[in-house]
């Protein structure tokens, strides 16, 4: 459906993207992660015509988007980081323009309101543009994507600073979006991601990383395990006591502390579960386990299994 | 195309921008009206063309300055050019909306002239000439304000390089005046959009002038065009 190949793109000196090529299926879910800066955004903005690549070409359902930019912008629904929205406009009205702009040939307002039912939008379709709050604005950025009903949609980013409660609703959309059109999402969340996606393209300063579907990737980052521990006692007897749990292979203060109690985390070798094994160690020394929990890996530690190969780092939290 | 025209021509409604532009049009073109005709007791209209001619300096760019810098500042842009329509209409799209704008009003204004008909007996031939004349400045005009306007993402840049630029035209029609050098006020000559103006005010509608307003309009829409061709690659 999508073909992206060997795309290059340079701001000046600086290259945002480096060789990009990946291709997406028809009704396929694919997740673009990468962290701020990766070209992510840039990819979109080239796979949907916005910006012109230095080299490498993309292709929408056959179409080439320099060489037929009409019938290839038509199969795509872009929503763009900040929603394109006009503020002097009303909800109803605006997305009637967008319809006109598309040059949509369905009958205009059966359409636009299925769209609305869709989206949720259908109580705010007399509103004023500038007085919805984000959330509305994020939904209503989808809705105009939506019009015409292209077989491509491309969201750049599509739950940033929606509340938690949107956050699922608009994941719940694009899962069932993803029923009959292809989608392209992109986000810095590696949990989103794998709760959507079909497969994910991992990109950092520019290059692809990783292309692979999203339970492989989750197999990956699973194969290691860790565990954090909130442990009353001093701290350098209980990092020691800690590497000397059979399988751990790691143990390393977090540096939060809470009253008398440290957390520290513990990794140990893949397949392996220490949780017993620490909270009796700890019980002969009579510190007692005030907290433990599974931890996850983070966006981060995941570019740097994949980069270095390393084990994962200690920066970041759930 | 048609979608845009119509979106900017009720934007111009629905916010004040189109309110202010005809509200301060009528008001500078009442005032020079009444004060080169009424106070003078005269039905010659040229004086009049020729002082709205400095007004347009900063009416035009009130119409201009919001068209493409506030799509960009306000990320609207996006929507338009990733939608299956060609730079050229949407450039087009926005140029008619003004020019829809600014015909409308300087049709009002034309009323004025009603109260020479009425009173005395007027050059109609010169007064029609005139009104083309400044309707072929006003769409030059237009795209040098539209071309500047999608130079930047700020609508008072825009506003005030317009002034600016069209204060650049006018200079250069003064410098006509002043200079000894023929070769130089020849070349003056050419180039200058006010010169160009003169045989309109005596009610001969000169053809070459049009050729020249309406391509210079061209030329400017078609920088404009460029602008965002480059901006797509840089």
């Amino acid at each position: 459906m999508i073909e992206v190949s060997h795309l290059v793109k340079s701001y000046g000196t600086n290259l945002a993207l480096d060789d990009v090529s990946f291709t997406v299926g028809e009704r396929e879910i694919l997740g673009l992660l990468g962290p701020n800066g990766a070209g992510k955004s840039t990819a979109m903005n080239i796979m949907t015509g916005y910006l012109s690549a230095n080299a490498g070409t993309v292709c929408i359902d056959g179409k080439d988007i320099l060489e037929q930019p009409g019938e290839a912008k038509k199969r795509i629904g872009f929503l763009p980081e900040t929603p394109p929205l006009y503020g002097d406009m009303r909800v109803e009205e605006y997305l009637r323009f967008v319809y006109d702009l598309k040059q949509c040939d369905y009958n205009r307002d059966a359409h636009l309101e299925e769209i609305c039912r869709v989206t949720r939008l259908y109580d705010a379709r007399r509103r004023i543009i500038k007085n919805l709050s984000t959330g509305y604005r994020q939904r209503l950025g989808i809705a105009q994507a939506l019009v015409g009903n292209p077989k491509v949609l491309v969201f750049d980013e599509p739950t940033v600073g929606l509340d938690p409660k949107q956050i699922i609703e608009v994941r719940n959309l694009i899962r069932t979006l993803g029923r009959e059109h292809t989608v392209i999402l992109s986000s810095h969340i590696l949990s989103e991601v794998q709760a959507v996606c079909d497969r994910v393209v991992i990109l950092d300063g520019g290059k692809v990383l990783c292309d692979e579907k999203t339970n492989s990737i989750s197999r990956t980052i699973q194969q290691n395990t860790r565990i954090r521990v909130s442990i009353c006692g001093p701290q350098k007897e209980v990092l020691e006591v800690l590497r000397a749990v059979p399988e751990v292979t790691s143990a390393t203060a977090t540096g939060d502390r809470e009253r008398d109690s440290f957390s520290y985390f513990v990794e140990s070798a893949p397949g392996t579960d220490v949780r017993k094994g620490v909270f009796f160690a700890m019980a002969q020394r009579e510190w007692p386990v005030v907290g433990m929990e599974q931890e996850g890996y983070s966006l981060e530690d995941v570019f740097l299994k994949l980069t270095e190969g390393v084990q994962p780092g200690k920066k970041q939290k759930k | 195309m048609f979608a845009i025209y119509k979106r900017e021509m009720r934007a111009y409604f629905t916010t004040p921008a189109g309110y202010i532009f005809m509200a301060i049009f009528l008001c500078a073109a009442g005032f020079i009206f009444s004060l080169t005709t009424l106070q003078e007791q005269s039905t010659d209209v040229s004086l009049y063309f020729q002082i709205l001619m400095i007004a347009y300096i900063v009416l035009i760019p009130l119409l201009t300055m919001r068209s493409f810098a506030e799509e960009k500042r306000n990320k609207t842009e996006q929507l338009l050019l990733t939608a299956p329509v060609s730079l050229w209409s949407l450039v087009l799209a926005k140029f008619l909306a003004a020019f829809t704008l600014f015909l409308g009003t300087v049709a009002i204004s034309s009323l004025f002239f009603v109260t020479l008909g009425i009173y005395g007996d007027p050059n109609w031939g010169r007064v029609l000439g005139c009104t083309v004349g400044m309707i072929l400045i006003g769409i030059c005009f237009i795209a040098i304000g539209m071309f500047l306007s999608s130079l930047t993402e700020n609508q008072f840049t825009a506003a005030v390089t317009t002034i600016g630029v069209l204060c650049g035209l006018v200079v250069l029609a003064m410098l006509n005046g002043i200079l000894d050098n023929f070769v130089l006020r020849q070349i003056l000559d050419w180039i200058s959009i006010y010169s160009r103006y003169s045989n309109f005010t005596m009610g001969i509608f000169d053809f070459s002038s049009a050729v020249y307003y309406l391509s210079m309009c061209g030329v400017f829409l078609f920088l404009t065009v460029r602008v965002y061709e480059k901006r797509r690659f840089a």
